[in-house]
């Protein structure tokens, strides 16, 4: 059904994404166009169709081949059985038919005992009315305690970087209210923005998705990292980059107000070298891994570290960035910062530590293969949708709009593996502390890249561009996508290799104050970007929409200062599940038993 | 050959090199050629010294986190220009800033305040720039644009050649005069600077979808557009959407005798030529250059009937009229 859908969109997509525009040339309405349009869309339809058809087919195929060396097996090993082998279990599977419950299995007066260590936890009250019990987390996986450090480390100068990066944040969105609040030049507004964002890229979110990197690198490759000390180099390193940045931002000091290129390049150059130790030690991590398949979820962190290498010289090689060559790299490079590595790093994340919670296998490796190159190809393109209309060439404009359209492709296809994964298993979601982060983390990943593909198509350009709607859907991404999933996976994996439990209520306090504050942030920038645009398209005196979205800006603060605290409920939740001295613990494996 | 399954090295080559390819084909070359394809117009001059230092304070306040510098296509963006920009027109401002930083990013993504493209055509008034600066609220009330309160420096006796501002009773600190430093000299030098060189062949902007007779709002059947919302744009800057202005800044148009004039001769010579004839105000400058006659008629009859003015309509001929007054006056 969805593989139809997705069929019936890429037939639509031309059209879908021309019809937008505002042009009256109506170059696109001539009947030549179309036709040609939809003639080449019909061919498109009926190749996917048969290459569709053919990996069915092929598909099926090697699964009969499965299924019949599977039945030649195990005939194979009955007809080896020995007689006696045989005499017992069919004298067992008689006993085993016979037997019948004798009506008093749970009572009597023998005292309880859990012999085998099965109870975790006893409660008095099975009926809370605040908050359901949730699952505790699986045993605790036994690591090298130089690893579980590392990833420690990590994932706590993350948490610092998100707690200072949104204190920023929330006092920039206080700026808007109260412009007032201070008249000091290192905290003015054109100062302080680009700390804001720099500090949860660079500090928080890259951070933390190294740091659950080197778990999935070294778990999925069944191997030991290749090396701790380039692990800890590398995070000095990021960890000055982001400190040197903030303070050289501070002062004034910044690459041309270029946005998330804001720190100087010997600033981002700490950054790149800290990216390319970490890059190696994965690569040869997982060059060096002890299982035959290199697991998808290694595709994504490798690829997307290698391509934000690429990305980040190009973002800062001079040749070509005068006049409106920096414009035509901004676009490139703001649009494949997020996608090329956040969302690239975290899908990967996605691919290992969703499977895990849940204890199953991914839906289809395969679609999660085909979204990884459609990733590389689409989202590569579209950076010029930033500068819709601008004075940037035409051809290039039109180019990012169509590809926009096109991301849609690695969207549905990540969307769908993760839910099909999900499925079954909702009903665990609220026995679990973890399915919900990562189930607005899936929906906000469809929500967001979705609403981004149709901010591009010119008509929607022209009413948004340029409003606070763009602020909406970056936090809609980087927030809503983003962070939720990283939060699921710290949730995830640290009890298991620390053996501690954060405290439940609090976890959940966490999620609730975080996803209804974005909402509040969302919703009241996204009505107040569509008035805004809409008072513009109107010509209307240009303060009548500072003076209209004031009452915006404060539901924006609201929504914002939610944020914040539940940010900081995850900083104490964290310090609850690395701290020595937090009691609820998590009992030891005897045995590995999951990857 | 290719089996990315399990062959690292074929997986990250492939992977690397597809980016590499795809980035130089959609963003080098295009910045590349954008580079070396573009010319200034022969109307445009180079910046000055004081400009360029005024584009680097722009920079380093990050001024450009709100305000945009590029009129779009669309008939929307009318109001920021005369035409679309086109690259020439970023030929000497975008240029490296030296070892440490690229050039500067003045295009923008936000539009939390104006666009930036004309605004020294815009507000030409360097006493404006000033006021503004040092706190945007004396100017324009509802602004919520931070103050920049260490480009000026607070002095008790103004020396010989300081540039003094006359600062409202209301946000008068006792005791002290503001004196603007030499960058807040620079970054207003920047801002009057920019303006849209003059292009003879004009790109069109692509128009609208909006019904075409609810676009331009007529005022009780006379041919004048919407005095109101030019007011706002053009004038309330200084004189406030009350009209009072601002005492020791910008003088009252409530009550203003020669608002109140019925000859409208010497208001409509003020908005054409500007005014500098009372010490205690701020200088206004002239927009006969940016304000056609049927917008001036409009401005004026708003002036003349709002804030308890009360005065006879103007028509656009009187305006054509003193106009041609003026010009003749001046050759």
């Amino acid at each position: 059904m969805i593989k139809y859908l997705l069929l019936l969109f890429i037939a639509l997509q031309p059209s879908l994404v021309l019809a937008q525009s505002v042009s009256t040339d109506g170059w696109y309405l001539s009947p030549g166009v179309i036709g040609t349009l939809v003639l080449v869309a019909i061919v498109l339809v009926v190749v996917i169709l048969i290459i569709i058809a053919r990996l069915n087919s092929y598909v099926t195929l090697l699964n009969e081949r499965r299924k019949m060396r599977q039945r030649l097996e195990f005939s194979e090993e009955l007809t080896q059985l020995e007689d006696e082998e045989l005499d017992a279990i069919l004298e067992n599977r008689k006993k085993a038919l016979k037997y019948k419950l004798k009506g008093a299995e749970l009572s009597g007066s023998a005292e309880a005992s859990d012999a085998k260590g099965l109870i975790k936890q006893i409660t008095n009250e099975p009926d809370n009315p605040l908050a359901d019990e949730k699952t505790r987390s699986m045993d605790k996986l036994e690591i090298s305690s130089q690893l579980k450090q590392l990833i420690i480390f990590y994932l706590g100068a993350a948490v610092f970087w998100l707690v200072f990066g949104t204190l920023v944040g929330q006092y920039l969105g206080m700026k808007f209210v109260w412009p007032e609040m201070d008249s000091i030049s290192w905290l003015s507004f054109g100062r302080l923005r680009p700390v804001h964002t720099n500090a949860v890229f660079w500090g928080w979110a890259s951070l933390a998705m190294l740091g659950l990197g080197y778990f999935v690198v070294a778990r999925t490759s069944n191997t030991q990292i290749y090396n701790y000390k380039w692990g800890w180099y590398a995070f000095a390193l990021i960890n000055l980059a982001v400190f040197a940045g903030t303070l050289t931002l501070m002062a004034g000091i910044n690459n041309g107000g270029a946005e998330y290129r804001e720190y100087i390049w010997p600033v981002m150059l700490l950054f790149a070298l800290g990216l390319i130790i970490n890059f190696w030690n994965f690569y040869k991590t997982i060059a060096n891994r002890k299982v035959a398949d290199i697991y998808v979820s290694n595709w994504y962190i490798l690829g997307s570290m290698i391509w934000t290498l690429v990305l980040a010289v190009i973002g800062y090689l001079p040749f070509y960035q005068n006049g409106l060559g920096e414009t035509v790299i901004q676009g490139y490079y703001m649009h494949q910062g997020v996608g090329m590595w956040f969302m690239t790093f975290t899908l990967g994340l996605i691919y290992y530590y969703l499977p895990s919670a849940l204890n199953k296998p991914i839906y289809s490796y395969s679609l999660g293969v085909l979204a990884f190159w459609t990733q590389m190809l689409f989202y590569t393109m579209i950076g010029t949708h930033h500068f819709v209309f601008s004075p940037l060439p035409w051809w290039l404009q039109t180019v990012a709009i169509v590809f926009s359209a096109g991301m849609f492709i690695p969207v549905v296809a990540g969307t769908t593996n993760f839910l099909m994964t999900m499925k079954g298993s909702f009903y665990k979601i609220s026995k679990s502390y973890v399915l919900p982060f990562f189930l607005v983390g899936v929906v906000f990943y469809f929500v967001g890249s979705t609403q981004g593909s149709f901010q591009a198509f010119r008509f929607t350009n022209y009413i948004w561009h340029f409003t606070d709607f763009n602020v909406a859907h970056s936090h809609m991404t980087m927030y809503g996508i983003i962070t939720f999933i990283l939060w699921a996976c710290v949730y995830a994996i640290l009890p298991k290799i620390t053996g501690k439990e954060p405290p439940q209520l609090l976890v959940g306090a966490h999620f609730w104050l975080a996803f209804i504050g974005l909402f509040a942030y969302m919703i009241s920038l996204m009505a107040g970007g569509t008035l805004k645009g809409l008072s513009w398209v109107e010509g209307l005196p240009f303060i009548e929409s500072v003076i209209m979205m004031k009452q915006y800006w404060v539901s924006r603060a609201i929504g914002g200062s939610l944020m914040f605290i539940s940010h900081l409920l995850f900083a104490y939740n964290f310090y609850s599940m690395v701290s020595q001295k937090a009691v609820k613990s998590v009992k030891p494996a005897s045995k590995i038993i999951h990857a | 050959m290719l089996n990315f399954h399990k062959d690292h090295r074929s997986l990250v080559w492939t992977a690397f090199l597809g980016f590499l390819i795809l980035s130089v084909g959609i963003a080098v070359l295009p910045a590349y050629q954008s580079q070396s394809n573009t010319e200034p117009l022969s109307t445009m001059e180079p910046m000055t010294d004081a400009e360029l230092n005024g584009l680097d304070i722009f920079i380093e306040e990050g001024c450009v986190a709100c305000h945009t510098q590029q009129v779009r296509s669309i008939e929307m963006d009318k109001t920021w220009g005369d035409r679309p920009s086109i690259p020439s027109d970023y030929y000497y401002s975008k240029q490296r800033l030296g070892l440490w930083r690229q050039s500067p990013s003045v295009l923008g993504s936000e539009r939390t305040g104006p666009d930036l493209t004309n605004v020294g055509l815009r507000q030409s008034s360097s006493d404006w720039h000033l006021l503004h600066l040092y706190n945007p609220r004396i100017v324009v009330e509802e602004s919520i644009m931070p103050s920049y309160p260490w480009l000026f420096e607070e002095k008790t006796q103004s020396a010989e050649g300081d540039i003094v501002l006359s600062v409202p009773v209301a946000f008068k600190k006792k005791d002290v005069e503001i004196v603007a430093t030499s960058e807040a000299m620079d970054l207003v030098a920047y801002l009057q600077s920019l303006k849209q060189a003059p292009l003879t062949t004009k790109p069109e902007f692509i128009p609208s979808n909006r019904n075409k007779p609810l676009e331009v709002q007529m005022v009780e059947g006379d041919a004048l557009p919407d005095g109101k919302n030019l007011y706002t744009n053009t004038c309330s800057a200084c004189h406030q959407t009350s009209g009072k202005g601002l005492p020791g800044a910008f003088p009252s148009l409530a009550g203003s005798s020669i608002v109140n004039d019925k000859d409208p001769d010497m208001l409509v010579r003020i908005i054409l030529q500007g005014y500098d004839a009372r010490p205690e105000f701020a200088q206004m400058p002239g927009f006969a250059d940016q304000l056609n006659d049927a917008e001036i008629a409009a401005i004026a009859n708003h002036e003349r009937t709002s804030w308890g003015n009360n005065a006879p309509k103007i028509t656009e001929e009187q305006v054509q009229k003193i106009r041609e007054m003026v010009n003749s006056e001046m050759q």
